[in-house]
């Protein structure tokens, strides 16, 4: 598409004040897409290793179990993905809700925005906390 | 009176630019169908709610996450059938949201048909990867 480059470009994310609204929208896109990348890689994955006998199972759980140094780094990797799930998940329920025209006023539009982010943390320590705590 | 027929009260607009009502339109997008990816979006997204938190509380309710274990609730109906659909749902969502985000970012037409083409054969690649392994898990090698 031919473009004359000596006009302005429509105004972006450097020109806006930040709210919590703006930020959860790009975070439903930022977690979209990498539970896309991420998630559904992993998904595919274990799934082709539970299938492929011992060997393949012990190369997913090692790859899991990679470090760098003392540092867990797939591990760490995984808590951030499962707060990616979390956190779409509630901004979707958000969007959702948004999309019956509820939820638009300003204060309750913010408070939604910031339970998102709130709920997606504690969702996760609790996941982990539970899953941990099986000793799995 | 000479002149382009009735076209419902537009006339005037028609000799304005030479089209009926029609021609306008016409390419300009829904006939009925403009809002599938939108729906289909929105309710994958409810499935994905229902089969997601399935997902993770199995995760979390099962004794243990050895192989057998994972083989064996992955073999029976329950978890068998809900991991089938989470599998689709999970790829079908996918593809919808990329599909926003190439037509955000991708301003050129040539290079969004490219996109959406390599997104798609990505997508329905590795769905049919992850759903042959779950077949596979269910009904033995």
């Amino acid at each position: 598409m031919a473009r004359n480059t000596a006009r302005p470009l429509s105004p972006h994310l450097t020109i806006w004040r930040w709210g919590p609204h703006m930020l959860v929208s790009i975070l439903h896109r930022a977690t979209g897409i990498g539970l896309t990348v991420g998630g559904l890689l992993l998904l595919t994955w274990f799934l082709l290793a539970l299938s492929g006998g011992a060997q393949g199972w012990e190369t997913f759980t090692g790859f899991l179990n990679w470090k760098l140094g003392p540092v867990p780094l797939i591990l760490l990797g995984l808590v951030a993905l499962t707060w990616a799930f979390f956190q779409h998940t509630l901004s979707g329920i958000r969007h959702l809700i948004m999309d019956i025209g509820a939820g638009f006023e300003l204060r309750t539009n913010k408070t939604m925005a910031y339970m998102t982010m709130i709920g997606s943390v504690l969702l996760t320590a609790v996941f982990w906390a539970v899953l941990l705590g099986k000793g799995a | 009176m000479t002149g382009p027929k009735n076209f419902g009260g537009h006339e005037r607009n028609a000799i304005a630019d030479g089209k009926t009502p029609l021609g306008r339109v016409r390419g300009l997008g829904s006939a009925g169908h403009g809002g599938e990816h939108w729906i289909k979006e929105r309710v994958s997204s409810a499935a994905l709610l229902l089969l997601g938190t399935w997902f993770l509380v199995s995760l979390l309710l099962l004794p243990d996450l050895q192989p057998s274990t994972l083989v064996g609730w992955l073999s029976g109906p329950f978890g068998f059938v809900p991991m089938a659909l989470f599998v689709y749902l999970c790829f079908e969502h996918s593809l919808e949201g990329v599909k926003v985000v190439i037509d955000d970012y991708q301003g050129d037409e040539g290079g969004r048909m490219t996109w959406h083409l390599v997104s798609l054969f990505l997508h329905v690649g590795a769905g049919a990867l992850a759903l042959f392994a779950l077949a596979r898990i269910a009904f033995g090698a």
